[in-house]
């Protein structure tokens, strides 16, 4: 930027996302390329990744896995900052996915895959009924009581060696091979980001955003503001819940560590490193992150200072986020125009 | 109507055992000076404040418990002395929150895909012209007139037996009441119940034909405009009040 003093920048939309943001985007293949590319080739990297398990080796597609379990928890931490509930505790979602599948395996003796879909959506729903009570708080007040429940939980795990106490429950079965817990997350995380920010669109979406912004006047319409939340919880913990159960499936076991702080610092990063607002720019965000802190191995000891390093400088230069950033430059081109 | 209802805030008697009735087909005003529970009335009635004791009867059930959005379902809406728009929407898509709701659907056939025609067509009838740009324009940047209308199109959005209006015209230009006394007159004529409340008294005596004046949280005075504006104690709080009658 030298010497800007004659010259400011300028920021146009290019011409394709003018013509493509109406419904002449049918007018023409560019249109629609322009449109679905980005989406699409997201997908099918996605899609195809666990069939290059000979190429990759299995780590990286363990990684991978555990990738898409945390971009899942990204875009559900997303959905909720969204409609105003910032939670600093996800993995209580995550948790409750993974114990509850594993009581619904271990003692239950559903079939697996039966023991993942329940496990996910009666967790979801518990979630909802337990910050059911806490919702009509606001801003930080909720977020502290989302911060302390998981640590309750652990506690009392540990203390009354209920679920198996400080062990954890052992000895789920797998559900059935990698590559299907993978395409069950992926799968899962398609129908999650497009669905939530299709959802968010929406006129329900709209309320949503309405209850946030200004919950008197949306009583006022006659709306029920406490429903509506519930609703949203349980919707937006669905993703989360559906990664700590598949993931508790591929460990064969569900402990304490379920509740551990990183299950609730990484989906909030992940979001804040790829751009606040968006569910692709939360599932991009987690989809750098969990690669970055598995390559930052060979730092050893050093391996959390090296990876605050790289977050803290990525939040300093493009604190719009990653995921915003590309976007925009996607959608639009610079130019210095004189004074 | 109301029946001796009461509210007390710390030691403040807000509103002390007033009891007041509409009808159907009928617009009331309540006016009286600042602070004398003008606004907590209307709160106690939509549900925004539960009554300490006394009843809120509305069509014969006992209201008092029940939440702001089963009153609202049941055909009562307010409107707020402060506009309260959703300011980062657009003015039509303010209109669309309350249409989504149960009460809009059951009665303005809002349903899926004509909430936008539907949204339209309020704001037109509360004076937005249907292609101007203030339509789209998010409600931030809309003028104090405006978002009052704002405030009203989002009232009737829920097609209301019983709409109570806090301070509709305070703000507006005499222009813009003016366009709006011909709606409020058809809407009783409808069938529907007003209650406005109101410190533009001239605007308000056009719509209204009974008031009543409260003060200090009780009821002093009620009855016909011109009549009560002539009675001693309604002069002697008026006068005492910030506010001068223009009637």
């Amino acid at each position: 930027m030298t010497a800007p003093g004659a010259y400011r920048r300028e920021r146009l939309d290019r011409g394709i996302k003018v013509r493509s943001d109406d419904i002449f985007a049918l007018a023409g293949w560019a249109e629609l390329v322009y449109l679905a590319g980005p989406r699409v080739a997201a997908a099918v990297l996605l899609l195809v990744f666990p069939l290059l398990r000979n190429w990759t080796g299995d780590y990286w597609q363990t990684v991978f896995l555990v990738a898409v379990a945390m971009m899942l928890a990204a875009v559900s931490w997303a959905f909720l900052e969204n409609v105003g509930l910032v939670s600093l505790g996800h993995s209580l979602f995550f948790g409750a996915g993974g114990y509850l599948t594993a009581i619904a395996v271990l003692d239950l003796r559903l079939p697996p895959l039966l023991a993942v879909v329940c496990g996910t959506v009666v967790a979801a729903a518990g979630c909802g009924v337990l910050l059911g009570p806490v919702l009509r708080l606001r801003g930080v007040y909720f977020s502290l009581v989302t911060f302390a429940l998981p640590l309750l939980f652990a506690r009392v795990i540990e203390a009354t060696k209920i679920l198996g106490g400080t062990e954890g429950l052992a000895g789920i079965p797998g559900l059935g091979s990698l590559e299907a817990r993978q395409y069950l997350l992926v799968v899962g995380l398609l129908v999650a980001t497009f669905g939530l920010q299709r959802l968010l669109d929406s006129d329900y979406g709209l309320v949503l955003h309405a209850i946030r912004d200004n919950d008197l006047s949306v009583r006022a319409s006659g709306i029920p503001v406490g429903w509506w939340k519930f609703g949203a919880v349980v919707v937006g913990a669905l993703p989360a819940t559906l990664a700590g159960a598949v993931l508790a499936t591929h460990y064969h076991v569900v402990g304490m560590s379920a509740f551990a702080l990183d299950y609730s610092v990484l989906p909030l990063t992940a979001a804040v490193l790829g751009g606040p607002g968006t569910m692709a720019g939360a599932a991009v965000g987690a989809a750098l992150l969990v690669p970055l802190s598995e390559l930052l191995r060979a730092f050893g000891t050093l391996r959390v200072v090296a990876y605050c390093a790289v977050l803290v400088l990525a939040l300093v230069s493009v604190p719009e986020g990653l995921f915003s950033l590309v976007r925009r430059r996607y959608h639009q081109f610079e130019r210095w125009v004189p004074l | 109507m109301v029946d001796r209802v009461s509210k007390q805030f710390g030691g403040v008697r807000a509103v002390d055992g007033v009891s007041l009735e509409v009808r159907p087909g009928e617009a009331l005003g309540i006016i009286g000076p600042n602070g004398s529970g003008k606004t907590t009335l209307v709160n106690l009635i939509t549900g925004f404040v539960r009554p300490d004791n006394g009843r809120v009867l509305f069509r014969g059930v006992d209201i008092a418990k029940s939440s702001v959005e089963a009153r609202v379902r049941m055909g009562i809406a307010r409107s707020f002395q402060t506009p309260r728009p959703f300011y980062r929407l657009p003015a039509f898509r303010n209109v669309i929150i309350p249409l989504c709701s149960r009460r809009a659907r059951e009665r303005l056939g809002s349903g899926f895909g004509r909430r936008e025609e539907v949204a339209l067509d309020l704001l037109e009838e509360v004076g937005f012209e249907r292609d101007a740009a203030a339509v789209t324009k998010p409600a931030s940047e809309l003028p104090h007139g405006y978002l009052k209308r704002l405030e009203l199109a989002r009232c009737l959005a829920l097609d209301p037996q019983l709409l109570l209006l806090d301070e509709l015209f305070s703000g507006m230009s005499p222009a813009e009441t003016a366009s709006l006394i011909p709606l409020l007159l058809r809407l009783v004529q409808e069938g529907r119940s007003l209650v406005l409340v109101e410190h533009r008294l001239a605007e308000l005596f056009q719509v209204v034909g009974r008031v009543v004046v409260l003060d200090f949280g009780r009821k002093i005075a009620e009855g016909h405009p011109a009549e009560v504006m002539t009675r001693e104690e309604v002069r002697r709080a008026y006068l005492g009040g910030e506010v001068s009658a223009s009637a």
